[in-house]
Order: C-alpha cells, then structure tokens, then sequence
C-alpha cells in the first residue's frame, strides 16, 4: 500500500475490521475453562494477529474500539481498565511487527519465538500490571481479588494467544509467497 | 443462534436530538468523575439525575432488559467475589468496626463492608444508564462525525464507523461458518469436551480471521482508489450542528463536575463517612 502522512490507509481500515471481528470472537469464541470467572478468550489471538500484521497503531486501536464496542452493545458500559489493558496488548504484540517479515511468507522457529516472547510481555504488563492497578486506583477494589483475576486472565490469554496466535499466523504465513522461492528456469 | 444486542432505534425525544458530539463528552466527562468520586452523596445524585434523563429518553425497556439480567449477574459475582477476597476491606476504608454477624473464620458481615461494596455498585451503576443512553440513542454514522468534530483524526472516527456497520456483517459470517462447520460435524457447543472445542473454535477462526484479512485488502485498495486520506479534512453527511439544548447539557456535565470535585476536596478524601 502507498504510504501517506506515514500511516497507511489499511492501517484504518484494519481497525474497522479488525474492531468488529474483537467484538464477534469476544461474544461468540471465548470458552468457559472451568475455572469460574475465567474464559479462554479466543480474540486475543485475532488481535495479535492484526497487531502483528498492521502493526502497533491498529493493535492498540483495535484493542480499544473492538473491546469498548464489545463491552458497549453486549454488556451496557464499558469496564475501562481492562479496555485499557487490552489496548495495550495489541500496542505491546504490534512492536513485534516490524520484526517479523511475515508479509514474505516467513514464519518459523526463530519468528515463532519472537513472537511469543513480544506476546508474554504484553500480556503480563497488561493483566498483572496495568489491569490490577488501574482497577485499584479507579474502583478501590480489593488488592488480592484483582490481581487474582489479572493472574489467571494474564495466563489464560498467554496459552491462548500461544497456541491460537501461533496457529493463525502460521496459516497466514502459509497463504504469502516466500520471498526468493522463484526459480529461474534454464 | 440469536444474540441480541444495544442497537440504535430512531425516536423522537429531547435525548436524541441531542448532537452525537454532545452525547459523547457528556458520556465521557461523567464516566471519568464517577470513577474519580467516591462520595456516596454525589454517587447518589447522579444516578438519581441519570434515572430522570432515562425516563426522558422514551427507550423501551425491551430494547436493553436483557443487558440489565447480565449485568446483575456480573454484580452479584463480582461482589461474591469481593467479599470472599477481602471481607475487611471496609473497615480498612472506613477505619471502625460494627460488626453485624459473624460467618466463620475471618468472614464476619460488618456493617462497613455493606457500605463500601454499596459504593461500588453506586459508582457502577451511574455509569450504566448514561451508557445505556448514549449507546442506544446515537446515530453510528452520526456517531463518526461527532468524533471528527471533537478533534479525534477523521480517519479513526472512519475506522471506529466501519467497525459499527461491519458489526453485523461479521456476525453473519461468522454464522455462516460456524452452521457449515456443524454440518460438517464440528461441534462448538458446551457438549464437547474443553481441548477439542478449543480445536474446533480454532477451524471457525482461521477462515473467518483469513477471510477478514482478504476483506481488509479489497476495502483498502478500494478506498485509495477513491482517493480517500488525500485531504487534511473532511466534511459529514450526517454531522448536526450544536443547539441551546446541547450548550444545556454541556452547562449540567460541568456543574456536575465542579460539585463532585468541591465535595471530594472538601472531604478531604474521596470517601465519604458516616462512621465518624
């Protein structure tokens, strides 16, 4: 895509699509684990996977809209902290972006590895750190209690984005032309 | 697989014919002063000031009961959970002890815990009915321009109106999906056990994600081709210009705002106490 005041136009428009996609996979594709209170919520794979591919301006905007969205038309008003939280991860995974040369098909070990790394970052600096303290500074909730859940959903949304995340960009991947894997014929 | 949802429905009353930018700072200011207070007596005011804005809105109570059951379900389990973590948390606040009963072990029901988890469900509950409002009487397409009118880029307020229309949209994919996947045999439901669920989320993702990707270079492409992003501005089919009702509601947010913000620096704290 031509590039315009730096920012891409698909940039945007993986926002518009992005945010819809956080809100359908938010309602639809989280699964009760079994631990009460925690479900295994398959939309942050699809924000890695957008943060990844779009990098960190659609990560963090995706995070925000699509979260606030959802929380907005299926729940009433938005829970800001975690809408906060989840902002960042889309921020924190889309700094991988530039990193990875997904776009040219490559995506293997040392990628895979990159990736989860940037992945574990963002999701212990979101849901141990930011969530937590926000919810303590903004609802004077009790400290065990959140940072309890900010444990539980931080490792589920690690698994999660792990396996998930890993998956999709895999197939991503898969669907791009590597780079250099013409041949010339003589 | 019917869901409801918040939805816009066209009406006609002093609510929505509000400007959408009005609507916003207004939701906006109020959310961050009830998240700033913990006064019980401005918390108190403003839900009973929210109540009366609802009433004048003329919504039905069919369009957002259902959203109401789920959040009291989320209250009831957020406030079990609070006292199971912390029952004290109260007298940490307040600093007395009037005990009611007692439970067993460290759990005791005081009367200042009753108070302090009542100020939460006030904090929450002030918020809901403005968010009830805001959501359930903008115009989305309205919604864009009022964005663009507060300052935020146009091109996030065009973002923020394709996420709103593609919302349906990508609910029916992913329908589409998920029927063609059962018939195929996947089955996404509670009946199939945790990891193999998991897997068959996974085959309704990939093709939804893969396909949204696709979707995202066609629309892109399209709109460059439309030259969109070429200007500094943009103007809105759907923009409404401010009235004497709108400078009203931006009078009232603003009082709201000093009075709470005198009340907890008069306080000097941002509980109130009616223990000392």
């Amino acid at each position: 895509m031509a590039k315009r005041n730096g920012i891409s136009i698909s940039t945007f428009v993986a926002v518009g699509i992005g945010s819809p996609l956080f809100v359908i996979l938010g309602r639809f594709g989280s699964i009760p684990s079994g631990l009460p209170d925690t479900n295994i919520e398959t939309t942050y794979a699809l924000l890695a996977l957008i943060a990844v591919l779009y990098g960190p301006i659609a990560g963090v905007l995706v995070g925000l809209i699509g979260h606030t969205l959802k929380d907005a038309i299926f729940y009433g008003s938005p829970w800001f902290s975690w809408v906060i939280a989840s902002a960042l991860v889309g921020l924190i995974i889309g700094l991988a972006s530039g990193r990875l040369k997904i776009e040219d098909g490559q995506f293997g070990g040392r990628q895979i590895l990159k990736f989860n790394l940037f992945q574990i970052v963002a999701n212990v600096i979101a849901w141990l750190v930011v969530a937590p303290s926000l919810d303590i500074f903004i609802y004077a909730e009790p400290v065990n209690k959140v940072f309890a859940q900010g444990v539980v959903a931080g490792a589920a949304n690690i698994v999660t984005v792990g396996i998930i995340g890993t998956l999709l960009l895999l197939a991503y991947s898969k669907t791009r032309t590597r780079q250099g894997s013409l041949t010339k014929e003589v | 697989m019917k869901v409801q949802m918040l939805s816009y429905k066209r009406l006609d009353s002093p609510i929505h014919r509000l400007a959408g930018s009005t609507k916003l700072i207004f939701f906006a200011l109020w959310s961050v002063v009830s998240m700033i207070t913990y006064d019980t007596r401005s918390l108190l005011a403003m839900f009973l000031f929210s109540l009366i804005m609802f009433a004048l809105s003329k919504v039905k109570f069919r369009d957002y009961s259902f959203v109401l059951y789920l959040i009291l379900f989320f209250f009831l389990l957020n406030h079990i959970a609070i006292f199971l973590f912390s029952p004290h948390e109260g007298v940490k606040i307040y600093g007395t002890t009037h005990e009611l009963f007692h439970i067993i072990g460290w759990y005791s029901v005081t009367l200042e815990q009753l108070f302090y988890q009542f100020n939460i469900m006030l904090k929450y509950l002030t918020v809901v009915p403005i968010a009830l409002l805001f959501i359930l009487t903008t115009d989305p397409s309205e919604f864009a321009a009022s964005l663009n009118r507060i300052g935020v880029n146009y091109k996030i307020s065009y973002a923020v109106a394709l996420a709103m229309r593609y919302i349906p949209d990508i609910q029916r994919d992913y329908q589409n999906i998920s029927f063609s996947a059962q018939a195929r045999g996947i089955d996404t439901s509670r009946k199939e056990k945790l990891f193999k669920r998991l897997k068959n989320v996974v085959s309704i993702l990939l093709p939804l994600t893969l396909s949204s990707v696709e979707r995202i270079g066609v629309v892109s492409a399209a709109m460059e081709l439309r030259g969109f992003g070429r200007h500094k501005r943009r103007t809105w089919y759907n923009a409404k210009s401010f009235t004497a009702r709108d400078y009203a509601a931006f009078a009232v947010i603003l009082i709201v705002m000093a009075v709470s913000i005198t009340l907890t620096v008069s306080n000097g704290s941002r509980f109130y106490n009616p223990f000392v």
